[in-house]
Protein backbone atom coordinates (compact mmCIF):
# COMPACT_ATOMS: atom_id res chain seq x y z
CA UNK A 1 0.00 0.00 0.00
CA UNK A 2 1.03 3.41 -0.88
CA UNK A 3 -0.40 5.29 2.15
CA UNK A 4 -0.87 2.83 5.15
CA UNK A 5 1.63 0.43 6.31
CA UNK A 6 0.48 -2.41 8.65
CA UNK A 7 2.73 -4.07 11.29
CA UNK A 8 2.76 -7.80 11.78
CA UNK A 9 -0.03 -8.64 14.96
CA UNK A 10 -1.58 -10.88 16.47
CA UNK A 11 -5.21 -11.83 15.30
CA UNK A 12 -7.22 -11.32 18.22
CA UNK A 13 -10.40 -12.48 16.41
CA UNK A 14 -8.40 -15.57 15.33
CA UNK A 15 -6.90 -16.03 19.26
CA UNK A 16 -10.58 -16.86 20.63
CA UNK A 17 -10.47 -20.35 18.62
CA UNK A 18 -7.98 -21.68 20.28
CA UNK A 19 -7.11 -19.10 22.71
CA UNK A 20 -7.57 -19.18 26.59
CA UNK A 21 -5.13 -22.39 27.72
CA UNK A 22 -4.51 -20.42 30.99
CA UNK A 23 -1.19 -21.40 31.11
CA UNK A 24 0.45 -18.18 30.51
CA UNK A 25 1.97 -16.26 33.12
CA UNK A 26 0.17 -14.36 35.91
CA UNK A 27 0.52 -10.35 35.29
CA UNK A 28 1.70 -9.39 38.69
CA UNK A 29 4.00 -12.21 39.05
CA UNK A 30 6.64 -10.53 36.34
CA UNK A 31 7.65 -7.30 37.45
CA UNK A 32 5.07 -4.99 38.62
CA UNK A 33 3.34 -6.07 41.60
CA UNK A 34 1.32 -2.33 41.18
CA UNK A 35 -0.40 -2.35 38.00
CA UNK A 36 -1.76 -4.49 35.27
CA UNK A 37 0.23 -5.60 32.56
CA UNK A 38 -0.71 -8.34 30.02
CA UNK A 39 0.48 -6.82 26.41
CA UNK A 40 3.99 -7.57 27.00
CA UNK A 41 3.05 -11.16 28.13
CA UNK A 42 4.26 -13.81 25.42
CA UNK A 43 1.87 -16.76 24.91
CA UNK A 44 2.45 -19.88 26.43
CA UNK A 45 1.57 -21.50 23.13
CA UNK A 46 3.99 -19.14 20.81
CA UNK A 47 6.65 -20.54 22.84
CA UNK A 48 6.19 -23.86 22.25
CA UNK B 1 -12.88 1.63 17.66
CA UNK B 2 -9.78 2.96 16.23
CA UNK B 3 -7.15 5.05 18.58
CA UNK B 4 -4.90 7.23 16.27
CA UNK B 5 -1.96 9.19 17.49
CA UNK B 6 1.58 11.28 16.55
CA UNK B 7 4.15 10.42 18.22
CA UNK B 8 7.84 11.08 17.44
CA UNK B 9 7.31 11.71 13.88
CA UNK B 10 4.81 8.65 13.70
CA UNK B 11 1.12 8.43 12.24
CA UNK B 12 0.03 5.58 14.22
CA UNK B 13 -3.61 4.22 13.70
CA UNK B 14 -4.25 1.67 16.00
CA UNK B 15 -7.56 -0.92 15.23
CA UNK B 16 -8.36 -1.50 18.46
CA UNK B 17 -10.39 -4.70 18.70
CA UNK B 18 -8.35 -6.74 15.99
CA UNK B 19 -5.06 -5.22 17.40
CA UNK B 20 -3.84 -4.47 14.29
CA UNK B 21 -1.33 -1.31 13.65
CA UNK B 22 -1.12 1.11 11.11
CA UNK B 23 1.69 3.22 10.42
CA UNK B 24 -0.04 5.92 7.66
CA UNK B 25 1.11 9.51 6.31
CA UNK B 26 -0.91 12.28 6.98
CA UNK B 27 -3.48 12.07 4.22
CA UNK B 28 -3.95 9.22 5.09
CA UNK B 29 -4.60 9.59 9.09
CA UNK B 30 -6.94 12.77 8.71
CA UNK B 31 -9.05 10.60 6.14
CA UNK B 32 -9.26 7.50 8.72
CA UNK B 33 -10.49 10.55 11.01
CA UNK B 34 -13.10 11.75 9.11
CA UNK B 35 -13.66 8.16 7.90
CA UNK B 36 -16.63 6.94 9.75
CA UNK B 37 -18.03 10.54 10.29
CA UNK B 38 -18.16 11.93 6.70
CA UNK B 39 -19.52 10.78 3.38
CA UNK B 40 -16.75 10.28 0.44
CA UNK B 41 -17.06 13.22 -1.38
CA UNK B 42 -17.05 15.36 1.96
CA UNK B 43 -13.58 13.58 2.80
CA UNK B 44 -12.03 14.38 -0.50
CA UNK B 45 -13.50 17.90 -0.34
CA UNK B 46 -12.21 18.35 3.14
CA UNK B 47 -8.70 17.16 2.47
CA UNK B 48 -8.42 18.97 -0.80
CA UNK B 49 -8.82 22.14 1.00
CA UNK B 50 -6.81 20.79 4.07
CA UNK B 51 -4.14 20.80 1.66
CA UNK B 52 -4.25 23.41 -0.68
CA UNK B 53 -0.80 25.12 0.54
CA UNK B 54 1.06 22.21 0.95
CA UNK B 55 4.30 21.52 -0.64
CA UNK B 56 3.48 18.18 -1.59
CA UNK B 57 -0.10 18.36 -3.77
CA UNK B 58 -2.88 16.47 -2.85
CA UNK B 59 -5.37 15.43 -5.63
CA UNK B 60 -8.76 13.61 -5.50
CA UNK B 61 -6.70 11.06 -7.40
CA UNK B 62 -4.69 10.33 -4.17
CA UNK B 63 -7.69 10.52 -1.38
CA UNK B 64 -9.29 8.37 -3.37
CA UNK B 65 -6.57 5.96 -2.95
CA UNK B 66 -6.29 6.60 0.44
CA UNK B 67 -10.19 5.60 0.72
CA UNK B 68 -9.54 2.26 -1.08
CA UNK B 69 -6.37 1.33 0.89
CA UNK B 70 -9.24 1.73 4.33
CA UNK B 71 -11.93 -0.17 2.30
CA UNK B 72 -9.21 -2.70 1.50
CA UNK B 73 -8.07 -2.87 5.34
CA UNK B 74 -11.89 -3.39 6.64
CA UNK B 75 -12.47 -5.89 4.32
CA UNK B 76 -9.54 -7.59 5.58
CA UNK B 77 -11.10 -6.96 9.03
CA UNK B 78 -8.19 -4.74 10.38
CA UNK B 79 -9.59 -1.88 10.46
CA UNK B 80 -13.05 -0.29 11.59
CA UNK B 81 -13.15 -3.63 13.71
CA UNK B 82 -15.98 -4.26 16.10
CA UNK B 83 -15.96 -5.49 19.21
CA UNK B 84 -17.04 -9.01 18.90
CA UNK B 85 -15.71 -10.59 22.04
CA UNK B 86 -17.84 -9.44 25.10
CA UNK B 87 -20.05 -12.59 24.88
CA UNK B 88 -16.86 -14.93 24.30
CA UNK B 89 -15.55 -13.53 27.62
CA UNK B 90 -18.54 -13.62 29.64
CA UNK B 91 -18.67 -17.28 28.70
CA UNK B 92 -14.72 -17.75 29.26
CA UNK B 93 -15.63 -16.08 32.95
CA UNK B 94 -18.54 -18.59 33.64
CA UNK B 95 -15.39 -21.06 33.51
CA UNK B 96 -14.49 -23.23 36.54
CA UNK B 97 -11.03 -21.42 37.17
CA UNK B 98 -8.08 -22.87 39.01
CA UNK B 99 -5.34 -21.64 40.76
CA UNK B 100 -2.43 -21.07 39.08
CA UNK B 101 -0.30 -18.49 41.07
CA UNK B 102 0.60 -17.42 45.02
CA UNK B 103 2.38 -15.01 45.94
CA UNK B 104 3.99 -16.21 49.47
CA UNK B 105 4.62 -13.55 52.16
CA UNK B 106 7.44 -15.32 52.93
CA UNK B 107 8.36 -12.54 55.53
CA UNK B 108 5.81 -9.59 57.00
CA UNK B 109 9.61 -7.54 58.14
CA UNK B 110 11.17 -6.13 56.69
CA UNK B 111 14.95 -4.32 57.01
CA UNK B 112 14.59 -1.41 54.93
CA UNK B 113 12.04 1.26 55.59
CA UNK B 114 11.11 2.43 52.51
CA UNK B 115 8.67 5.50 53.01
CA UNK B 116 6.29 4.87 50.28
CA UNK B 117 5.90 0.83 50.65
CA UNK B 118 2.15 0.25 50.73
CA UNK B 119 2.87 -2.79 53.09
CA UNK B 120 3.73 -0.58 55.61
CA UNK B 121 7.79 -1.34 55.93
CA UNK B 122 6.76 -4.61 55.52
CA UNK B 123 3.90 -5.36 58.03
CA UNK B 124 1.08 -5.14 56.73
CA UNK B 125 -0.62 -3.16 59.18
CA UNK B 126 0.06 -6.15 61.17
CA UNK B 127 2.11 -7.85 63.25
CA UNK B 128 6.33 -8.84 62.21
CA UNK B 129 5.70 -12.46 61.19
CA UNK B 130 7.87 -14.77 59.14
CA UNK B 131 5.99 -17.53 57.20
CA UNK B 132 6.99 -21.30 58.72
CA UNK B 133 8.03 -24.11 56.75
CA UNK B 134 4.92 -25.72 57.55
CA UNK B 135 2.55 -22.79 56.65
CA UNK B 136 4.93 -22.41 53.46
CA UNK B 137 4.27 -26.42 52.60
CA UNK B 138 0.73 -26.08 52.96
CA UNK B 139 0.23 -23.44 50.36
CA UNK B 140 1.98 -25.22 47.52
CA UNK B 141 0.04 -28.20 48.66
CA UNK B 142 -3.36 -25.70 48.18
CA UNK B 143 -1.99 -24.81 44.70
CA UNK B 144 -1.22 -27.77 43.74
CA UNK B 145 -4.27 -29.44 45.03
CA UNK B 146 -6.68 -26.77 43.53
CA UNK B 147 -4.99 -26.18 40.03
CA UNK B 148 -6.57 -28.59 38.11
CA UNK B 149 -5.04 -29.60 34.87
CA UNK B 150 -2.79 -26.44 35.08
CA UNK B 151 1.20 -27.21 34.69
CA UNK B 152 2.86 -24.77 35.05
CA UNK B 153 2.72 -23.37 38.90
CA UNK B 154 3.86 -19.68 40.03
CA UNK B 155 5.08 -19.04 43.40
CA UNK B 156 6.91 -15.63 44.16
CA UNK B 157 8.66 -15.21 47.09
CA UNK B 158 7.75 -11.55 48.22
CA UNK B 159 7.61 -9.75 51.81
CA UNK B 160 8.48 -7.55 53.69
CA UNK B 161 11.63 -8.55 52.58
CA UNK B 162 11.92 -12.44 51.51
CA UNK B 163 15.81 -12.92 51.92
CA UNK B 164 14.93 -12.50 55.88
CA UNK B 165 13.26 -16.07 55.93
CA UNK B 166 15.75 -17.00 53.11
CA UNK B 167 16.08 -20.56 54.90
CA UNK B 168 12.26 -21.60 54.59
CA UNK B 169 12.63 -20.25 51.29
CA UNK B 170 15.12 -22.97 50.29
CA UNK B 171 13.34 -25.43 51.87
CA UNK B 172 10.06 -24.44 50.33
CA UNK B 173 11.63 -24.98 46.95
CA UNK B 174 12.83 -28.00 47.29
CA UNK B 175 9.68 -29.53 48.88
CA UNK B 176 7.88 -27.67 45.35
CA UNK B 177 10.33 -29.70 43.57
CA UNK B 178 9.70 -32.74 45.05
CA UNK B 179 5.76 -32.49 44.85
CA UNK B 180 6.02 -31.17 41.29
CA UNK B 181 7.53 -34.81 39.81
CA UNK B 182 4.61 -36.57 42.00
CA UNK B 183 1.60 -34.27 40.66
CA UNK B 184 3.11 -33.97 37.00
CA UNK B 185 3.19 -29.62 37.48
CA UNK B 186 6.11 -27.89 37.24
CA UNK B 187 6.83 -24.70 39.67
CA UNK B 188 8.06 -21.28 38.39
CA UNK B 189 9.50 -20.09 41.59
CA UNK B 190 10.72 -16.27 41.34
CA UNK B 191 11.91 -13.50 44.36
CA UNK B 192 11.67 -10.05 44.90
CA UNK B 193 14.21 -8.40 47.06
CA UNK B 194 15.69 -5.16 48.46
CA UNK B 195 18.77 -6.95 48.19
CA UNK B 196 20.71 -5.88 51.35
CA UNK B 197 21.16 -9.50 52.92
CA UNK B 198 22.10 -10.91 48.94
CA UNK B 199 25.30 -12.84 48.75
CA UNK B 200 26.84 -15.07 46.60
CA UNK B 201 25.00 -18.58 48.17
CA UNK B 202 21.46 -16.52 47.67
CA UNK B 203 22.77 -15.69 44.11
CA UNK B 204 23.81 -19.34 43.38
CA UNK B 205 20.72 -20.74 44.44
CA UNK B 206 18.19 -18.29 42.88
CA UNK B 207 20.36 -18.65 39.45
CA UNK B 208 19.31 -22.73 39.74
CA UNK B 209 15.78 -22.23 41.10
CA UNK B 210 14.74 -18.88 39.86
CA UNK B 211 12.97 -18.03 36.61
CA UNK B 212 12.89 -14.45 37.49
CA UNK B 213 14.20 -12.16 40.28
CA UNK B 214 12.90 -8.60 40.92
CA UNK B 215 15.58 -6.23 42.28
CA UNK B 216 14.40 -3.36 44.04
CA UNK B 217 16.17 -0.14 43.30
CA UNK B 218 14.82 3.54 41.97
CA UNK B 219 17.27 4.28 40.24
CA UNK B 220 19.93 7.79 40.86
CA UNK B 221 21.59 7.31 44.55
CA UNK B 222 19.83 10.25 45.58
CA UNK B 223 15.96 9.60 44.90
CA UNK B 224 17.01 6.02 45.86
CA UNK B 225 18.46 6.89 49.55
CA UNK B 226 15.83 8.98 50.05
CA UNK B 227 12.77 6.47 49.44
CA UNK B 228 14.56 3.31 50.47
CA UNK B 229 16.74 4.05 53.65
CA UNK B 230 17.38 1.69 56.13
CA UNK B 231 15.81 1.44 59.48
CA UNK B 232 19.03 3.42 60.74
CA UNK B 233 17.98 6.14 57.95
CA UNK B 234 20.90 5.66 56.39
CA UNK B 235 20.55 4.86 52.35
CA UNK B 236 20.81 2.04 50.75
CA UNK B 237 21.97 2.37 47.29
CA UNK B 238 25.60 1.97 47.84
CA UNK B 239 25.04 -1.86 49.46
CA UNK B 240 22.89 -2.96 47.09
CA UNK B 241 23.95 -1.98 43.73
CA UNK B 242 27.33 -3.73 43.72
CA UNK B 243 25.39 -6.68 44.82
CA UNK B 244 22.26 -6.65 42.01
CA UNK B 245 25.05 -5.55 39.36
CA UNK B 246 27.37 -8.97 40.03
CA UNK B 247 23.39 -10.66 40.23
CA UNK B 248 22.52 -9.51 36.82
CA UNK B 249 26.15 -10.43 35.18
CA UNK B 250 25.70 -14.27 36.93
CA UNK B 251 22.10 -14.48 35.41
CA UNK B 252 23.37 -13.61 31.85
CA UNK B 253 21.55 -10.20 32.18
CA UNK B 254 18.02 -12.34 31.77
CA UNK B 255 15.35 -13.46 33.86
CA UNK B 256 15.47 -10.32 36.27
CA UNK B 257 14.45 -7.02 36.53
CA UNK B 258 15.64 -3.84 38.26
CA UNK B 259 12.37 -2.59 39.47
CA UNK B 260 11.98 0.84 40.78
CA UNK B 261 9.15 3.11 41.70
CA UNK B 262 9.06 6.82 40.81
CA UNK B 263 7.07 9.43 42.85
CA UNK B 264 6.13 13.20 42.72
CA UNK B 265 9.47 13.69 43.99
CA UNK B 266 11.08 12.12 40.68
CA UNK B 267 9.00 13.16 38.19
CA UNK B 268 12.03 13.15 36.00
CA UNK B 269 12.07 9.45 36.44
CA UNK B 270 13.51 8.55 32.94
CA UNK B 271 16.82 9.67 34.75
CA UNK B 272 16.91 7.29 37.06
CA UNK B 273 15.47 4.70 34.27
CA UNK B 274 19.12 5.78 32.23
CA UNK B 275 20.87 5.96 35.52
CA UNK B 276 20.42 2.20 35.88
CA UNK B 277 21.05 1.72 32.21
CA UNK B 278 24.10 3.29 32.51
CA UNK B 279 25.00 0.94 35.50
CA UNK B 280 24.73 -2.09 33.38
CA UNK B 281 21.22 -3.11 33.81
CA UNK B 282 19.54 -4.74 30.30
CA UNK B 283 15.81 -5.29 31.65
CA UNK B 284 14.14 -2.33 34.18
CA UNK B 285 11.28 -1.53 35.12
CA UNK B 286 9.78 1.34 36.84
CA UNK B 287 6.55 2.04 38.27
CA UNK B 288 4.76 4.99 39.70
CA UNK B 289 4.15 5.16 43.13
CA UNK B 290 0.71 4.28 44.33
CA UNK B 291 -0.32 6.20 47.06
CA UNK B 292 -3.27 8.02 49.07
CA UNK B 293 -3.49 11.02 47.40
CA UNK B 294 -2.22 13.01 50.74
CA UNK B 295 1.09 11.49 50.93
CA UNK B 296 3.58 14.34 49.50
CA UNK B 297 5.05 11.96 47.27
CA UNK B 298 1.64 10.80 45.85
CA UNK B 299 1.25 11.28 41.88
CA UNK B 300 -1.21 13.95 41.04
CA UNK B 301 -3.30 14.77 37.85
CA UNK B 302 -1.51 17.92 37.52
CA UNK B 303 2.24 15.89 36.81
CA UNK B 304 0.36 13.69 34.38
CA UNK B 305 1.27 16.00 31.42
CA UNK B 306 5.12 15.77 32.75
CA UNK B 307 5.09 12.27 33.24
CA UNK B 308 3.90 11.49 29.68
CA UNK B 309 6.92 13.77 28.48
CA UNK B 310 9.10 11.71 30.85
CA UNK B 311 7.81 8.55 28.62
CA UNK B 312 8.29 10.16 25.29
CA UNK B 313 12.41 11.04 25.83
CA UNK B 314 12.63 7.78 27.22
CA UNK B 315 11.20 6.24 24.56
CA UNK B 316 13.30 8.55 21.98
CA UNK B 317 16.51 7.75 23.94
CA UNK B 318 15.77 4.31 23.77
CA UNK B 319 15.43 4.10 20.71
CA UNK B 320 18.93 6.01 19.88
CA UNK B 321 20.55 3.76 22.08
CA UNK B 322 19.46 0.81 20.45
CA UNK B 323 20.63 2.06 17.29
CA UNK B 324 23.78 2.59 18.60
CA UNK B 325 24.38 -1.27 19.75
CA UNK B 326 23.63 0.05 23.51
CA UNK B 327 20.14 -0.87 23.88
CA UNK B 328 18.11 -1.79 26.91
CA UNK B 329 14.15 -3.43 27.63
CA UNK B 330 11.65 -1.06 29.90
CA UNK B 331 9.21 -3.23 31.25
CA UNK B 332 6.55 -0.76 30.56
CA UNK B 333 7.31 -0.34 26.54
CA UNK B 334 7.97 -4.58 25.98
CA UNK B 335 4.82 -5.27 24.04
CA UNK B 336 5.03 -8.37 21.93
CA UNK B 337 2.16 -7.51 18.81
CA UNK B 338 2.98 -10.34 16.88
CA UNK B 339 2.46 -13.36 19.35
CA UNK B 340 1.04 -12.00 22.62
CA UNK B 341 -1.96 -13.13 24.60
CA UNK B 342 -4.72 -14.15 23.34
CA UNK B 343 -8.04 -12.10 23.65
CA UNK B 344 -9.13 -14.07 26.71
CA UNK B 345 -6.00 -13.65 28.77
CA UNK B 346 -6.20 -9.90 27.15
CA UNK B 347 -9.42 -8.93 28.80
CA UNK B 348 -10.36 -11.11 31.59
CA UNK B 349 -8.41 -9.16 34.17
CA UNK B 350 -5.24 -9.84 36.30
CA UNK B 351 -6.63 -13.26 37.63
CA UNK B 352 -6.64 -11.84 41.65
CA UNK B 353 -9.07 -13.27 43.74
CA UNK B 354 -9.31 -16.58 41.45
CA UNK B 355 -6.39 -17.43 39.76
CA UNK B 356 -3.79 -15.50 41.80
CA UNK B 357 -3.77 -15.30 45.37
CA UNK B 358 -1.36 -13.95 48.38
CA UNK B 359 -0.57 -15.94 51.51
CA UNK B 360 0.73 -14.57 54.89
CA UNK B 361 2.54 -15.59 57.21
CA UNK B 362 -0.08 -17.36 58.83
CA UNK B 363 -1.48 -18.66 55.98
CA UNK B 364 -4.08 -16.27 55.22
CA UNK B 365 -5.56 -15.89 51.55
CA UNK B 366 -6.10 -12.48 49.93
CA UNK B 367 -6.77 -11.81 46.35
CA UNK B 368 -3.80 -10.24 45.92
CA UNK B 369 -0.62 -9.18 48.02
CA UNK B 370 -2.15 -5.39 47.81
CA UNK B 371 -5.53 -6.78 49.47
CA UNK B 372 -3.13 -8.25 52.76
CA UNK B 373 -3.70 -6.51 55.54
CA UNK B 374 -7.38 -5.42 55.15
CA UNK B 375 -10.04 -7.59 56.66
CA UNK B 376 -12.64 -7.58 54.33
CA UNK B 377 -10.64 -8.70 51.44
CA UNK B 378 -9.72 -12.39 53.70
CA UNK B 379 -10.94 -15.01 51.41
CA UNK B 380 -9.72 -17.79 53.47
CA UNK B 381 -6.76 -19.98 54.46
CA UNK B 382 -4.05 -22.88 53.06
CA UNK B 383 -6.07 -25.09 55.81
CA UNK B 384 -9.59 -24.56 54.91
CA UNK B 385 -8.99 -23.20 51.09
CA UNK B 386 -11.81 -20.47 50.09
CA UNK B 387 -14.56 -19.47 52.42
CA UNK B 388 -15.38 -16.63 51.13
CA UNK B 389 -16.38 -17.73 47.96
CA UNK B 390 -18.81 -14.50 47.77
CA UNK B 391 -15.80 -12.46 47.50
CA UNK B 392 -14.39 -14.61 45.16
CA UNK B 393 -17.38 -14.52 43.03
CA UNK B 394 -17.09 -11.02 43.13
CA UNK B 395 -13.23 -10.73 42.00
CA UNK B 396 -13.88 -13.45 39.50
CA UNK B 397 -16.83 -11.27 37.58
CA UNK B 398 -14.02 -8.06 37.36
CA UNK B 399 -13.02 -8.02 33.79
CA UNK B 400 -13.13 -5.34 31.07
CA UNK B 401 -16.63 -5.58 30.91
CA UNK B 402 -17.77 -4.77 33.99
CA UNK B 403 -15.68 -1.61 34.00
CA UNK B 404 -17.78 1.51 32.19
CA UNK B 405 -14.33 3.41 32.02
CA UNK B 406 -12.36 0.42 30.49
CA UNK B 407 -15.35 -0.15 27.53
CA UNK B 408 -14.33 3.25 25.76
CA UNK B 409 -10.73 2.83 26.27
CA UNK B 410 -8.55 1.82 23.43
CA UNK B 411 -5.69 0.10 26.16
CA UNK B 412 -8.17 -2.56 27.15
CA UNK B 413 -6.25 -5.22 25.23
CA UNK B 414 -3.35 -4.16 27.42
CA UNK B 415 -3.87 -4.06 30.32
CA UNK B 416 -7.09 -6.07 31.04
CA UNK B 417 -8.92 -3.31 33.12
CA UNK B 418 -6.10 -2.87 35.55
CA UNK B 419 -5.41 -3.06 38.95
CA UNK B 420 -7.92 -4.05 41.09
CA UNK B 421 -6.44 -2.96 44.20
CA UNK B 422 -6.11 0.48 42.77
CA UNK B 423 -9.38 0.77 41.87
CA UNK B 424 -10.57 -0.37 45.08
CA UNK B 425 -8.03 2.18 46.81
CA UNK B 426 -9.16 5.40 44.90
CA UNK B 427 -13.10 4.45 44.19
CA UNK B 428 -14.29 2.07 46.98
CA UNK B 429 -15.08 -0.75 44.57
CA UNK B 430 -12.74 -3.27 42.41
CA UNK B 431 -14.78 -2.64 39.54
CA UNK B 432 -13.76 0.90 38.55
CA UNK B 433 -10.68 1.73 37.28
CA UNK B 434 -7.45 4.15 38.72
CA UNK B 435 -7.21 7.17 36.77
CA UNK B 436 -3.91 8.34 36.78
CA UNK B 437 -2.95 5.18 36.48
CA UNK B 438 -4.48 4.02 33.98
CA UNK B 439 -3.74 7.83 31.55
CA UNK B 440 0.38 6.31 32.27
CA UNK B 441 -0.82 3.20 31.28
CA UNK B 442 -2.23 4.40 27.55
CA UNK B 443 0.69 6.83 27.11
CA UNK B 444 2.99 3.43 28.19
CA UNK B 445 1.16 1.60 25.16
CA UNK B 446 1.56 4.35 22.88
CA UNK B 447 5.37 4.80 23.23
CA UNK B 448 6.01 1.21 23.14
CA UNK B 449 3.73 0.52 20.21
CA UNK B 450 5.51 4.03 17.97
CA UNK B 451 8.70 1.92 19.20
CA UNK B 452 7.98 -1.05 17.17
CA UNK B 453 6.66 1.57 14.31
CA UNK B 454 10.14 2.68 14.75
CA UNK B 455 12.10 -0.61 14.67
CA UNK B 456 10.14 -1.76 12.17
CA UNK B 457 11.12 0.94 9.42
CA UNK B 458 15.01 -0.05 9.83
Amino acid sequence: MKHIQSLTTRNLEESMKKGGCGECQTSCQSACKTSCTVGNQSCEKNKQ
Amino acid sequence: MVHQYKNNGYNIVLDVNSGSVHVVDDLAYDVIALYEKEEKDAIIAKMLSRYAESEEPVTAESVQEVLDEVEQLKEEKTLFTEDIYEQYLMDFKKRKTVVKALCLHISHDCNLACRYCFAGQGEYQGDRALMSLEVGKKALDFLIANSGSRRNLEVDFFGGEPLMNFDVVKRLVLYGREQEKLHNKNFRFTLTTNGVLLNDEIMEFCNKEMGNVVLSIDGRKEIHDDMRPARNGKGSYDLILPKFKAFADSRNQEKYYVRGTFTRKNLDFSKDVLSLADEGFRLISMEPVVASPEEPYAIREEDVPVLCDEYDKLAKEMLKRKKEGNGFEFFHFMIDLSGGPCVAKRLSGCGSGTEYLAVTPWGDLYPCHQFVGKPEFLLGNVNDGIINTELQDEFKTCNVYAKPKCRECFARYYCSGGCAANSYNFHGKIQDAYDIGCELQRKRIECAIMMKAAENEK
